[in-house]
């Protein structure tokens, strides 16, 4: 059985729960994918499934990519990624050039949603961090900056790992345990509760929590 | 763009949700009839105000009625397509040349009355 697919992030909406609550979901395209290739621990050391998403056109891959695709008799993708397996006897019957679509996951079921969250470039710390600053207003000329960065002659340096400005966003994050309110098989949808690292059209790993 | 699946989706609920409301409108005083649940009991509750704006598209409509109760003015957005609401009595159609009416907020007593909309009436969603 394969634990996760690929899928893109659509964007967000909302549901009505049949007793009137008003749930906030994610669509994601998920799937279809394809399993391009199984990891064994005999050959790689580790077992794993790697799985494909969305096909391109020939010129936007290079031979040795084409020749891993043909090879395997499955579509030209776009992205191949891996979904790590700990117990191997989980890929039994799972073949190469597979299709694996969003039917493997059942409405009310836990995932683990993977992106990458949106890029916010060089922030100061107010945002990065959620720092107060300082004030804005009695004369201050001494806004959103991070204030003091240490003590005196000691510990005469600034600590490691001290919160500062810098570069944010553009983060691996894994949103565990949301669930799944709705499967579309026919249209490869999935409406996952609440909301998903990245932005609209970005990739997104999704497997199985637990 | 229709093929976004997500305007899909939304059209999908909101035929789905669809209930035929009285068509009521900005300006006009209404009943809503709104289930609640109290305790382990579900019953309905009636809300009665002025309709000062609608908001959202597709299923994601809400609309907020404002009543001053017992000198207190009360908002309440109801979810246009919620399966708890029930029903939308029509009790006076309102006339009103705004679409927001946020300037009620302000008024209170005689000023705070809307004037009666006489003729047309349609029926519908």
């Amino acid at each position: 059985m394969v634990t996760g697919l690929l899928g893109k992030k659509i964007g967000m909406t909302q549901v009505f729960k049949e007793d009137g609550t008003v749930v906030p979901v994610t669509v994601i395209k998920a799937g279809p994918c394809y399993v391009v290739m199984k990891r064994t621990v005999e050959r790689d050391g580790y077992s794993a499934i790697q799985l494909g998403f969305e096909e391109v056109k020939e010129k936007a891959l290079n031979k040795p990519l084409i020749g891993h695709f043909k090879k395997r008799n499955v579509p030209l993708l776009r992205y191949l990624r891996e979904i790590r397996v700990d117990d191997p006897s989980i890929l039994e019957g799972v073949e190469e050039g597979q299709v694996v679509t969003c039917e493997i996951f059942q409405v009310g079921e836990k995932v683990n949603v993977t992106g990458w969250t949106k890029g916010r470039g060089f922030q100061g710390v107010m945002k990065r961090h959620g720092m107060s600053g300082q004030r804005d207003s009695h004369g201050s000329r001494y806004h959103r900056v991070i204030g003091s960065i240490g003590m005196r002659k000691f510990p005469g340096r600034v600590h490691k790992g001290k919160r500062m400005p810098g570069h944010m966003g553009t983060n691996r994050v894994t949103i565990r345990n949301l669930e799944v309110v709705a499967v579309y098989p026919e249209r490869n949808l999935l409406l996952v509760k609440g909301a998903v690292p990245g932005h609209r059209g970005s990739l997104v790993i999704i497997r199985k929590a637990g | 763009m229709s093929d976004d699946p997500i305007i899909e989706l939304e059209k999908e609920f909101k035929e789905s949700l669809k209930k035929g409301l009285s068509d009521f409108k900005v300006g006009d005083t209404v009943r809503v009839n709104f289930r609640i649940i109290e305790g382990d009991k579900e019953r309905v509750q009636a809300f009665e105000g002025v309709v000062i704006r609608f908001s959202g598209a597709m299923h994601r409509r809400t609309f907020t009625v404002r009543k001053v109760s017992g000198g207190v003015a009360v908002e309440r957005i109801f979810p246009l397509y919620s399966p708890k609401l029930e029903s939308v009595e029509i009790i006076r159609r309102g006339r009103v040349r705004r679409a927001r009416l946020y300037y009620l907020r302000k008024l209170y007593g005689k000023g705070a009355r809307i004037k009666e909309k006489k003729g047309i009436r349609s029926s519908g969603e």
